[in-house]
């Protein structure tokens, strides 16, 4: 044991944030007591309660933990800070199945509307940004905090930066949250797509993410290797990208500090553009770069292969994170956006084909040579099927936003089908291996508990995805068709609900899709928590056992 | 020094390669947005265009908050169909003083930016209230619960006030009659609707939601509703003046 014998006191860091939780806890009591409106009033005690629960946690942590911090390093070898990269693992777990729920719920409510209830907050228009939120940013967001930390520790030889720090991030990211999602359901909305929630959520995410950035990059600062891994450009990328566009997308000004109501301080045209420059490029850097990155890590580390190619990395990352940015307007093709700006999101939407198909090929190329184990793991497999849904989308987007193609696909369930792609196939399977890779690593297991149940998750969920496409690529197409149908007498042929009636059955098909990816993912935790709870333990030796030659 | 091993710059340095990623992120929307805002052409020229009077606006925020946006687009593209079906395509002014816009991205129901004046107010309340009373195939979630709320009128002046300071043209005079303004275009007997259609020309008070009483919000959201895409008039529009 090598604890030092210095007296036991508070660090900087735990007083301080001890006594500013304190401080905001009297904050949101004073706020909720002068609250305009009941939204408001609850969000207030909500973050009262939590800010009294971190000053507590703080104290006691400080009351039972020893006097020495957590050393940087035992033995030479770096004491990596796990505890906040498993919260946000199970974390990504549960709002997945939670988000996954909703969107089920909501895709049933569009072929049976009576499933709204006419209640406030159970009609589709509440539930459908929480469903985005929940996928997008609790699922995907734990996802992608869990992984690069967990990357950025083992690439960079180096323990997390930070004591509470890192902490903070998690529980202050669910929080967020928390209050996005309650929000969503009592009615409080800025109405920007991925971007909904209210200017205070919106300023404590930007606190959040601030932590989040500094995290990261001191660990990096303090790596033991030369060179920054790529994984950790990617991320990298995703981290600052995000920053810039939610600072961009949401300056809002508050009706009054007591109130939920804000007014965003673009309109019009400009907040059409920011919004799908920030729209977009969610897509781009939380739905891509980031998950890139986890390709970057779990792939090779998975297969047993060096990245296929270090030059087409370079490539890839700064091709890929120069030419997304602009690719914005293709959201607004025929709109009141003036042309010149429609043309370049088209013109770079296209050339954003060819570094997608670069950084799908480097991931798949990855495999040379260790192809026959497709046959036998099934978390590879589902690794490997991501990147080519991946190369799926990236392919259909761009031709989606061509703009003839697009006068024909916009404002019908295609985009919807193209989203869930990319969502379903690229984002869930790549993030569904990289928490089966995950939590053996994390809590010290041989393996999963089972593969069979893997593979039944990835068959299942893959029949789900195709049946989930496959409909809304019929339904928005027929759409579009219907919308612009002429008679030989020259009248438009349909009536608006002649369309609606005709998607009734590629609804029933997509809500049975969204159903059998939910069976997967509940298969999946039921498979984790067995691999926590039931799972053999890795036998830890100080000393590696070398096998006898 | 090949060019690989000049990229080593960026691999061995962290704040370096922060710096390269946002010149590299910052070119793309600098140059998309930033002449949005100075480009004279970007905003039509158009009579007509005004900001929304205080029920239009409650309107408004009751579109927003129940996610209206997410099945209707407020966006007639110029393309024959759409133009026929729906209207005029939509110009930029008609939105410009919206905050946020609500153009939308979706039709899983019609487009409604010029749903203003199509139908009756009383149509607009029982299609609200049961969609399918209506329109039997309709998809909609029913609003019933919208002419059970009444406006909350308190705050109206701050809500005008707050939409002055992010550039809609309120005048001092619009945000003092707010709450009165309210009332008034709810209320075609109250003695305030002279001086409130003086305040916002060509604006109509009407009991929207066939109720007596204090504005509720399906007053607001219908009051909303039959003024979209009505305020410019196209028999007037020059088209060739505003070719961008």
């Amino acid at each position: 044991m090598n604890q030092s014998q210095t007296a036991k006191s508070m660090t900087h860091g735990e007083a301080g944030l001890a006594i500013v939780f304190a401080a905001s806890a009297f904050l949101c009591l004073l706020a909720a007591a002068q609250a305009l409106d009941t939204a408001f009033a609850f969000h207030a005690s909500l973050a009262c309660a939590a800010s009294l629960w971190a000053a507590f946690a703080i104290v006691n942590r400080y009351y039972d933990r020893p006097a020495a911090l957590p050393p940087k390093e035992i033995n030479g070898r770096p004491n990596y800070n796990m505890g906040p990269v498993k919260f946000s693992a199970v974390m990504a777990m549960f709002w997945g199945i939670a988000g996954f729920a909703v969107g089920l719920l909501i895709a049933s409510q569009l072929a049976w509307p009576a499933l709204n209830f006419d209640l406030p907050w159970t009609s589709f228009g509440r539930l459908r940004p929480l469903h985005t939120s929940a996928v997008i940013f609790a699922f995907g967001g734990n996802v992608l905090i869990a992984t690069s930390f967990y990357v950025v520790q083992k690439t960079c030889r180096a323990r997390l930066a930070g004591d509470l720090a890192p902490w903070f991030v998690v529980i202050g990211y669910n929080f967020f949250i928390l209050i996005a999602g309650t929000g969503y359901l009592l009615g409080v909305t800025q109405s920007k797509e991925y971007a909904e929630p209210e200017w205070y959520a919106d300023l404590w995410l930007t606190i959040v993410w601030v932590a989040y950035l500094l995290v990261f990059l001191m660990t990096i600062v303090k790596r033991k290797e030369p060179h920054i891994f790529v994984a950790n450009w990617f991320y990298l990328a995703f981290i600052v990208t995000i920053a810039v566009l939610h600072l961009g997308n949401n300056p809002a000004l508050p009706v009054s500090v007591w109130g939920s109501k804000s007014y965003i301080a673009w309109g019009g045209v400009q907040d059409a553009m920011f919004q799908w420059w920030y729209g977009h490029n969610a897509v781009g850097f939380f739905l891509t770069a980031g998950f890139l990155a986890i390709m970057y890590y779990f792939i090779p580390k998975r297969a047993e292969r060096p990245v296929y190619s270090c030059r087409l990395s370079i490539i890839h990352f700064w091709a890929i994170i120069f030419l997304y940015i602009w690719a914005g307007p293709h959201h607004l093709h025929y709109t009141a956006l003036p042309d010149w700006a429609q043309t370049l999101g088209m013109t770079f939407s296209i050339m954003l084909w060819m570094p997608s198909w670069g950084g799908m090929i480097n991931g798949m190329l990855t495999l040379s040579g260790a192809w026959d184990k497709l046959r036998t793991d099934p978390v590879l497999r589902m690794l490997v099927v991501s990147v080519a849904f991946y190369g799926m989308a990236t392919f259909e987007g761009p031709l989606m936003s061509i703009k003839v193609v697009n006068s024909l696909s916009h404002y019908t369930d295609w985009t919807i089908g193209h989203v869930h792609s990319g969502a379903l196939g690229w984002v869930g399977f790549v993030s569904f291996g990289a928490l089966y890779c995950l939590f053996p690593w994390l809590w010290d297991r041989k393996g999963l508990y089972s593969l069979k149940l893997v593979n039944w998750h990835f068959w299942i969920a893959t029949i789900g995805i195709v049946l989930y496409i496959s409909s809304m690529w019929v339904s928005g197409i027929l759409q579009g068709l219907m919308w612009r149908a002429y008679t030989s007498l020259g009248f438009l042929e349909y009536s608006f609900i002649e369309s609606v009636e005709a998607m009734h059955p590629f609804y029933i098909i997509r809500a049975a899709g969204g159903a059998l990816f939910l069976i997967g993912a509940l298969i999946m935790a039921f498979n984790l928590w067995m691999t926590v709870y039931a799972s053999e333990a890795e036998m830890t030796s100080p000393v590696a056992l070398q096998p006898a030659e | 020094m090949s060019f690989w091993s000049r990229h080593q710059i960026f691999e061995k340095n962290s704040i370096v390669l922060i710096g390269g990623i946002l010149v590299v992120i910052a070119i793309g929307g600098l140059v998309e947005i930033t002449p949005l805002f100075y480009l004279k052409s970007t905003i039509e020229a158009v009579d007509g265009v005004r900001p929304y009077t205080p029920l239009e606006l409650t309107g408004r925020n009751v579109y927003v908050r129940e996610g209206c946006y997410l099945c209707h687009s407020q966006m007639v593209r110029p393309l024959r169909d759409e133009v026929e079906r729906y209207g005029h395509y939509s110009l930029a002014a008609e939105s410009m003083y919206d905050h946020p816009f609500q153009w939308g991205s979706k039709r899983t129901g019609p487009d409604l930016a010029r749903v203003g004046a199509k139908y009756s107010d009383e149509w607009h309340v029982t299609h609200l209230i049961n969609p399918r009373a209506i329109v039997p195939q309709s998809v909609m979630p029913g609003y019933a619960f919208l002419a059970e709320t009444e406006v909350d009128v308190a705050g109206m002046a701050d809500h005008l006030r707050t939409s002055r300071t992010v550039g809609v043209p309120y005048s001092d005079d619009q945000i003092a009659h707010a709450v009165n303004d309210l009332k008034a275009q709810a209320d075609p007997d109250n003695a305030g609707v002279d001086a409130f259609t003086k305040r916002y020309p060509k604006a109509v008070a009407r009991n929207f939601d066939g109720k007596p009483g204090t504005p509720t919000e399906m007053d607001a959201l219908v009051a909303y509703l039959q003024m979209l895409g009505t305020l410019v008039d196209f028999k007037l529009y020059n088209e060739k003046a505003n070719l961008r």
